[in-house]
Parts: C-alpha cells; structure tokens; sequence
C-alpha cells in the first residue's frame, strides 16, 4: 500500500458469546475513494461499520486511524474526524438546523457555524425544512437530515450503514444520486455498508463482499461484478445462470465451452480438456425473436430455447428460459409485450462472448 | 352537609381575610417541601440517569430497590430520620430535630427514590440507538448524557411532579420529626390534623382548600410546560 488508509482494520475479529461473527484480516479505506462494503443481512457488515467507527472494540485485532492504532474506548478525538450515519437515524428533539448543527456543537466549533450548517442544508436540498422541529420530518427528509448532520462536519472519513434501506422506492431514487454527486465532487473518503449491490455498483469505487463474517472478495467494482471470485460472490453481485462446462477448443480470443450439449463462445481464456464454472448475468442476455437474429452481430452466442417460467417484479422481468440449461435473462415490461413473452414460447437466448464469467478466475 | 358549608363559608372569610397564621403555614409548606424537591431532583436525576445507562453487576437488585424506595411508607421514613437526628444518633450534633431542615430532610429522602425511579425509567426509554448515534457524531460521554436527559425532559417533568405531590400533601413524617410546632414546624397537613381534632373545621377546610389549590397550580404549570414542548 503505497499511502495510509484513513481507517483500516487489521487483523480484526469479533465474537460474540463464543461465535464469531467478523473476522477480517485487512480492509482500509483510502483517501478520497468510496469503498462498499456488500453482504447478506447477518454477515457481519454493521459489526464491521462500528467497529471501523471507533464505536466497537473488537475481540481482537487493531483498528488503525491515519497509520495509528486507536482503542475504541479512548476514541474521542478520532471519533471527532469520523461521523456515522445509520439505516434509521434518530434525530434529537429540536429543529432541523439545530440537529445539523449538534457535531459541530459537541466539537465547540463556533466558527461559521451558522454559514456551514446552511451550506449542508441547502446541499442536501433540505433548507426550507430548516425551522422544522425534526420529529414531524418523513423518513426521507430525516435521513437528508443525518446525513447534512454528518456531512457538516467534513469528516476525514464518512461512514455509511445502510443509509437508503429505510426509505421507500422513491425516496431512495432521489437520495442516491443526490448523495453520490456530493461524495464524488468532495472526494469524501466514505465506508458504505449495504445489502443491495446496485448501491454499490453506483456508489463504490471499490466493492468488498463479506459473507459470514469474511471477506469473500475485494477488488475494484468493476472487477467484483464480472469476475466474481466465488460462487457465492457471483450469486450475492447478480450472476443468476451459473453452469458448469468443459473447454474444447480455442481459437483466437475465443474460448469454446460445451455446456449440457450447447457450445458456448466465451472471451475469457481457459486451457482445451479443462472444466469450468460459467456465469451470465441476466441483464446481459438478450431475448430474441427468430427473424430478429441477425442485427446483433455483435452477440455470439445464440441459443434456442423454451420460455420456462415469467417473474415479474420490478424494474425488470425476469425470464427463465430452457436452452439446455436453465438461462436466466431480464427484459423490461415493454418488450415482454412487444415480444409476446410467455410461458412455453419458443425464443433464442443471445449474450456477447464477453457476457460470460469465468467464476473464481482472476484475470 | 351544613357543618361542611359554614366551615366553607368561614374558611373562606379566613383567606380573604389573609390570616397571617394560615398564610405563614402556607409559605413554609411550600418552602420545606420546595427545598426538598429540589434535594432529590440533585440527587435522584444523576442516579436514574445513571442506572439507566450503566451496566453492572447487581444493577437488577438497584433498580428493584428504587421501585421499592417509590412506595416508601413517610412514617417509616420519619421513624428513621428522627433516629438519625436524635441527640445521641449519627446526626445528632447538627441539633436540627423539630426544625423545617429536619422536615426538609425527611421529605427528600421520601421524593429522592421517586424522582431516581421516573428519570430511569424516561431515561430508559431513549433508545439505545439514539445515544450510539450521538457517540458516532462526536459526543464525548458528558455531551452524550445531556443530550440523552433533554430527549427525556418532558416525561421527566413528570418527576418534578410526583415529587412535589409526594411530599406535599405528606404527613407522618412532618409530624415526627417537625413536631408540628406552632410558626416553626406547623405545616399545611400537619395543621389540619391539629385543627380537625381540635374541632376547629374552618380552618381545616381553608387549609385543605390551599393545599388543593396549591398542588393544582403546581400540576397545571408542569403540563403546560409538557403540552408547549410536546407539539
């Protein structure tokens, strides 16, 4: 590591009544970038936040703050350059502005209290709320709030858990790219916590995936979500087709992988005779009509099959069809209709050779 | 039902009249049992506060022993504090037996437990959440504490309130270890005791009617003040 994280764990576990639910040996979070942290519910991820918060000691193991290590219990004045916002924030019983203004208060900051709490206001689009008493705001507002309360602060580490998931769907579709705009144009180094991986893929600059208490895979989030290292990582970050195949030829870029009899052209290199797991993401498959096929050229892999169940949910639909294996795709509520999808129709399934995963492959 | 109106008609001809006797007694009720509330809210708002934030072995005997304490028979506590102050006890020396600090003593060892017991219990109703949330802003311990008591002022009025109602209207203690000494220790139910059993019902009735009157205006400021914040 060239340059210090701001916060870093090393070695870290945490036990509670003898199970073990985090055990990491290094994660830090560096200067200016967004590193998310993704999970399953009960993987550990808000141990992890408290613990890299200063507000949990763990079992065992440092936590290191600008290279130097800090006990939770005399954490004071590190505290005081980290701030925290939560799934639920509790505000105190008074107004708006006087809640944005309770970090810089505890810190006796005077100056220019009054001009930087109305900065953050307006910046998180919550000034005419301002005399508001904090208690009649919606979960929505009330989260702008904990974060104006936060962000005021200019932290030299913002720590996030779950900051979207207690707000409805609308709520959360404003709040995201407002948040992310701000964090990017500041360069605020933050840690986010966060179960729902399309969180991190807008948000993270890099993505660490904790599965029970470890983690599965750190990279750049590019990388987590089209070269899983794990099964389990590929299943949490939205691989939904997972095969296995065994490689029987190369050809140029190009890799054949026979799969349940289908032959797969797959962009990532592999050795002919070997076996291998496969992965598609279904917003990457393309479902076609028969007299469509031709326009996409770019897609190589075509594969006929039945259309064998339809889930709708939102925002995509998500269609399960046979080509010998079950190939998972999403398509939007327009196209099902356009294409007359159906249980039982028969389609061709078209993904690029570059759409297919090698799982537990880095390259 | 006659003996009731005259004593009515005659005690209010008494206050209208200001008695200087009855207002005396008055204003040392309210002093002795003002004094006393204060006592306990010193010591009983830092102890709830406290209890209900720390974590410690034997803090379920504590907090049991609180709730105990709230129901604290005044007699009992008047038997103690007499023996406490009694020339040959502990306290002695102070030689403040049959005196208004005497009465003030008593009186705040009766509301202490009562106050301790409705600050733990509005204080415990902050959500644990709330005080680690603080923590994460940077609130030093202290910050952390004030902040968590503010959140829990309104239903800690509640406590000023059973408190001073407690202790107003209470009466064994007064009497044993006050002595109910006419302009000294005489206060607004230890008089009405004297003068119920001396027959004099006027005074009885004008002296109850202050002391209604009295814990009315307290209730009614406290949830005023209540009902302003609670908008």
């Amino acid at each position: 590591m060239t340059q210090a994280a701001v916060v870093e764990l090393d070695d870290v576990q945490v036990t509670y009544g003898g199970a073990t639910v985090l055990d990491v040996p290094a994660l830090g979070v560096d200067e200016g970038e967004i590193l998310a942290v993704i999970g399953p519910n009960g993987s550990g991820k808000s141990t992890l936040l408290r613990v890299a918060g200063l507000l949990e000691r763990p079992t065992r193991g440092v936590v290191r703050f600008r290279g130097r290590p800090v006990d939770a219990a005399h954490s004071l004045a590190e505290r005081r350059r980290m701030a925290m916002v939560f799934q639920h924030p509790l505000l105190a019983d008074m107004t708006v502005a006087q809640n944005v203004a309770l970090g810089l208060k505890f810190r006796g900051a005077r100056d220019e209290r009054g001009a930087r709490v109305g900065r953050w206001l307006e910046r998180l689009g919550i000034a005419p709320l301002r005399h508001r008493r904090a208690r009649t705001l919606s979960a929505g507002q009330a989260q702008r709030v904990a974060l104006a309360r936060a962000l005021v602060l200019e932290p030299d580490v913002l720590l996030l858990d779950e900051p979207f998931a207690g707000l409805d769907a609308p709520s959360r579709a404003e709040l995201l790219p407002d948040l992310g705009a701000i964090l990017r144009h500041d360069r605020v180094t933050t840690m986010l916590v966060t179960h729902d991986r399309g969180e991190a893929q807008t948000l993270g600059d890099r993505v660490a995936v904790l599965m029970a208490g470890h983690i599965a895979q750190l990279d750049a989030t590019a990388r987590v979500f089209h070269s899983p290292a794990s099964e389990v990582v590929a299943r949490f970050v939205g691989v939904e087709t997972l095969v296995t195949g065994r490689v029987t030829a190369r050809d140029g870029g190009v890799t054949v992988v026979e799969v349940a009899g289908r032959k797969l052209e797959i962009a990532a290199p592999a050795r002919i005779g070997e076996d291998v797991r496969l992965g598609v993401r279904p917003e990457d498959v393309t479902l076609l009509l028969a007299s469509e096929v031709t326009p996409l050229s770019s897609a190589r892999n075509y594969l006929p099959g039945t259309i064998v169940r339809v889930t709708p949910s939102t925002p995509a639909i998500q269609v399960v069809v046979d080509v010998g294996f079950p190939l998972v795709a999403t398509v939007t509520a327009r196209s099902l209709v356009e294409l007359g999808l159906a249980e039982g129709i028969r389609i061709i399934a078209a993904f690029k050779a570059s759409a297919v995963q090698l799982i537990g492959r880095q390259f | 039902m006659d003996l009731l109106w005259s004593g009515s008609r005659q005690a209010l001809a008494l206050l209208a009249g200001a008695d200087r006797e009855i207002w005396g007694i008055l204003w040392l009720s309210l002093e002795v049992s003002g004094s006393a509330t204060l006592i306990s809210l010193a010591l009983g708002v830092p102890a709830g506060a406290a209890l209900a934030l720390a974590r410690f072995r034997g803090r379920g005997l504590v907090v049991s022993a609180v709730n105990t304490g709230m129901g604290l028979p005044p007699v009992v506590v008047g038997l103690f504090v007499t023996l406490v102050l009694w020339r040959s006890g502990p306290f002695g020396d102070l030689e403040i037996l049959y005196t208004p600090a005497a009465i003030v003593a008593a009186q705040a060892v009766i509301a202490a437990p009562i106050v301790t017991g409705i600050t733990l219990a509005a204080v415990g109703q902050v959500p644990r959440e709330f005080r680690l949330q603080l923590l994460a802003l940077g609130a030093s311990r202290t910050q952390m504490v004030w902040l968590v008591l503010r959140e829990a002022r309104l239903p800690m009025l509640a406590a000023v309130m059973a408190g001073f109602g407690g202790i107003i209207s209470e009466i064994g203690a007064s009497m044993m270890v006050g002595g109910n000494i006419k302009g000294q220790t005489r206060t607004l139910t230890t008089a009405m005791v004297l003068e119920t059993g001396k027959g004099n019902f006027e005074v009885a009735i004008a002296l109850a009617l202050l002391l209604l009157v009295l814990i009315f205006l307290v209730n009614w400021l406290l949830t005023a003040i209540q009902q302003r914040h609670a908008r």
